[in-house]
């Protein structure tokens, strides 16, 4: 099952180079709601699969793009280690390399960091088709510019990843999850109040007028701050938080579109017309908002940006209208639009890469 | 350079004097030879050179102003800190303007709620912790020089700390930046929320050594300060089983908050510097420090304890109380200065390997420095895999600057063979600019160049730094630099 086809990956790239022809960009195919879509030729990733180093004391993993996210964790599990980020996968297809380009994280994000966090190093096929490599496969690492980073949340608009390497973490000994029923703005409250003090939280979530803190680390620590911070004891936590991460909770069940809102964690509400407080989910702290809503793109994204913060339509509940790819991710300014567009050209100067994927100029 | 160059370049300066005074008060101005002495080197002072003029701006309109000016007569800009950069980073160029952020030193405001701060570039790194401590919060980016370099400068550093395994690097503590490109735009990257639209900007600029934008303002995270530390500290009669150590610590599911190691020549030398009571008779040591809540401190002691004596340590200690938890990072944080007791000079390497590679780089560094004469200390930052060899040399013995260079140059590329980096932490700069020829092939580096182009199309921003051309590579071998001993004395260095 493991195969290298990094060579067979860069023929097809370079042939779209000469030939001006745009790929689209596959792996497990799990995440095609996400983003604009893309009309070419497919580039499918999924084949390159396969673990190419993991040593638990190290901390590090090393893998081909299209490796299953759950082949990943199976093996990372057998060692009591993690991806800090906790992914969702959406799809049992779901492979690393498409985690990444996403930047997808889950629950823990607010409390351990994201994808891009524990992005140590990678190698790319640029849109020459160029094979590259950039950081590595050790903690720290300042030589040359963040390229690897970069890749992360780009979509693929900047390269095609082949191999990606990630920092572990040990999971957790103990986790125990806190139940409390409360507003919004309690539940806010309650949420800054751990923030501001060393417990060890993990997740947080609020909707349907009940908000959840999960606890996670050495057994005596959980025990000590679950009597702090009171509230009910939660069953069947895991199953919760992974439906949560998986969007299989009965709040994602809808016809509307799903919004996804990143801004500051503290903002009481974002007013959106036809919207009340069920049409919400928080997670991260209140940093991470999900929304129901079909109101236009323009007036949700204009609300949010008025809070400093920036809205992407995550799932749409249709297929799109004309003019509306423009909108799936907040607008950038025209000074960061001239660096992206700038940077595109400078990996991708065919414009052969997933171009539209993220913004219709790139 | 020629008569001509020499006379366009002295014809340039006065025009651009005149301009810059149109907007900034004549004391921001500098360009006298005696004003700009200070200048003329950052932490790594054997690479000077006077720039044409110092710029001191106390405004953000005045560095938009500045930048417009330098993009439109084409003139070089290095932007600098505190100045206590080790690769050279904020080496002036005599045809350059060398800008200052010097003056930007408010805390504009900090949001205890959302833990964040809101900083001008140059606050220095401890100055936020002390700001903010009243909050029961800190920022944890800790490299060693921090109570003296500055939040700009760790930004364009990527700046790491005894502390990252656990708490990261610059790049995972902050949430936004302000920057000015070198068109004089001011661009806002990041922004209130956890990420932001578009691509990764705030991870290129963090770490982009002053080549991509000219930082004003950062937003840094804050974390609330652990409610207990302690450490723990083991001697080994074998450099190899205390690199064991570290990884079975590792397996039993513990994260330190720092964990360090130390060598024969660089504990006696500690020792004999501030007396911390470590054992001498030791081929290393260990220094394993623990946070988090009193429980968890507690519960991962005991497992850590446990872990040293299994893995053959002849003596494990752990600090009784604070007092004697600081004796015992005194030694470790006093190792540089220590072991510039032990010698004329000394010569800090900064390169990074996966740790299991420790053993083989050991070894290979031991025989480098009997074929090279010279000796070695090791002190390492055994947790992320980041070393600090210190070589030991005489600048005033003819040769033995060039035999430390090369040796020095040795062990970064050992360092890449074994799967790591030339640079953990301290940067590129003109100091490791060859060895990025050796970790990277010419169309990374071709990409590289293209990054920077998309940021400064006309290369004006920190020139010559960070990334080499493709031609110098082509003549790396023939070359020869001049590395030294570090300013600021009196820092901490670790």
């Amino acid at each position: 099952m493991n195969a290298d086809i990094s060579l067979q990956l860069q023929q097809q790239v370079q042939r779209a180079f000469e030939e001006k022809l745009a790929l689209r960009i596959v792996g497990g195919n799990s995440k095609a709601f996400y983003g604009c879509p893309v009309s070419a030729e497919t580039l499918s990733v999924a084949e390159h699969r396969g673990v190419l180093n993991y040593e638990p004391t190290e901390l590090v993993i090393t893998v081909r793009a299209g490796t299953p996210l759950k082949e990943i964790e199976t093996l990372l599990d057998d060692e009591g280690q993690m991806l800090p980020f906790e992914p969702p996968a959406f799809s049992e297809h779901a492979t690393l390399g498409g985690i990444i380009a996403c930047n997808l994280s889950g629950p823990r994000r607010a409390y351990a960091g994201a994808a891009r966090d524990y992005l140590l190093g990678c190698k790319i096929i640029n849109g020459k088709g160029e094979i590259l490599t950039f950081g590595g496969e050790v903690m720290k690492n300042v030589a040359g510019y963040d390229v690897s980073r970069l890749m992360a949340g780009a979509m693929g608009s900047l390269g095609v990843l082949l191999e990606v390497s990630l920092k572990v973490l040990p999971k957790a000994e103990t986790e125990a999850t806190q139940l409390f029923h409360c507003s919004s703005a309690e539940a806010i409250d309650k949420m800054h109040s751990w923030s501001q003090t060393p417990l060890p939280v993990s997740a947080t979530s609020f909707h349907d007028s009940m908000l959840r803190v999960r606890l996670s680390g050495a057994g005596k620590a959980v025990i000590a701050a679950v009597n702090h911070i009171g509230g009910d004891a939660m069953e069947n936590a895991d199953q919760y938080w992974q439906d949560l991460k998986e969007q299989r909770l009965e709040y994602f069940n809808t016809e509307k579109n799903l919004w996804r809102l990143s801004l500051a964690s503290d903002v009481e509400s974002v007013i959106v017309e036809n919207t009340d407080e069920d049409d919400f989910l928080y997670e991260w702290g209140g940093a991470l908002r999900w929304l129901k809503s079909d109101v236009p793109a323009e007036i949700i994204q204009a609300a949010v940006a008025e809070l400093d913060g920036h809205a992407s339509l995550f799932r749409p509940a249709g297929v799109f209208r004309d003019g509306e790819q423009s909108t799936i991710f907040q607008p950038l300014t025209p000074g960061l639009m001239r660096i992206h567009k700038n940077l595109k050209q400078a990996f991708d100067p065919n414009n052969i890469l997933n171009p539209g994927k993220l913004y219709p100029e790139l | 350079m020629n008569m001509n160059d020499n006379n366009m370049q002295s014809g340039n300066k006065v025009s651009l004097l005149k301009e810059l005074l149109k907007f900034l008060p004549e004391d921001a101005v500098l360009h006298q030879a005696e004003d700009l002495h200070p200048y003329e080197c950052d932490g790594l002072s054997a690479y000077r050179h006077l720039p044409m003029i110092v710029v001191l701006p106390d405004t953000v309109d005045q560095v938009q102003s500045i930048l417009r000016l330098c993009y439109e007569r084409k003139v070089p800009v290095v932007a600098r800190g505190a100045g206590t950069g080790l690769s050279g980073g904020a080496l002036p160029l005599d045809n350059g303007v060398l800008l200052s952020l010097a003056k930007f030193k408010d805390i504009i405001n900090i949001d205890a709620k959302r833990r964040i701060a809101r900083v001008q570039p140059g606050v220095r790194n401890l100055a936020i912790s002390q700001a903010v401590d009243q909050f029961g919060l800190y920022y944890a980016p800790d490299p060693s020089s921090q109570i003296a370099c500055t939040i700009g400068g760790n930004v364009a550093e990527n700046s790491g700390g005894v502390h990252c395994l656990k708490y990261g690097l610059t790049v995972h503590n902050i949430q936004q930046l302000k920057i000015i490109t070198i068109e004089g735009e001011l661009l806002t990257i990041g922004g209130s929320g956890l990420d932001s639209a578009g691509y990764d900007l705030l991870a290129l600029m963090t770490g982009s050594e002053g080549m991509l934008g000219v930082i004003v303002e950062v937003t840094v995270k804050l974390l609330p300060r652990p409610e207990s530390a302690q450490v723990l500290l083991a001697a080994f009669d074998d450099v190899v089983k205390a690199g064991e150590a570290v990884g079975n610590i590792i397996a039993a599911g513990i994260i330190p908050a720092g964990l360090e190691m130390m060598d024969k020549l660089a504990i006696s030398a500690a020792e004999d510097f501030v007396h911390a009571g470590y054992p001498l008779d030791a081929e290393a040591i260990l220094l394993c420090e623990l946070d988090g809540t009193t429980e968890e401190v507690s519960e991962h002691v005991l497992k850590v304890r446990e872990v040293l004596q299994n893995n053959g340590a002849t003596e494990v200690r752990t600090a009784k109380d604070e007092a004697e938890r600081l004796t015992f990072w005194k030694g470790r944080k006093a190792a540089f200065p220590a072991v510039g007791r032990l010698s004329p000079d000394y010569y800090c390497m900064d390169g990074t390997i996966p740790r299991k590679q420790l053993p083989r780089v050991l070894k290979t560094m031991a025989d480098l420095s009997k074929e090279y004469d010279l000796p070695v200390a090791n002190v390492f930052h055994a947790g992320d895999g980041n070393l600090h060899p210190l070589i030991l040399y005489d600048a005033n013995i003819e040769g033995e600057l060039e035999r430390t260079e090369e040796f020095g140059g040795k062990i970064l590329e050992l360092c890449v063979e074994v799967g790591g980096t030339i640079t953990g932490e301290h940067g590129v700069g003109i100091e490791k600019i060859n060895q990025m020829c050796v970790q990277f092939n010419s169309l990374e580096l071709t990409q590289f160049h293209a990054v920077k182009a998309a940021f400064d199309p006309l290369g004006l921003l920190n020139p010559g730094k960070a990334v080499p051309t493709l031609h110098r590579c082509a003549e790396f071998g023939a070359m020869h630099v001049h590395k030294g001993e570090l300013p600021f004395p009196e820092l901490e260095r670790f």
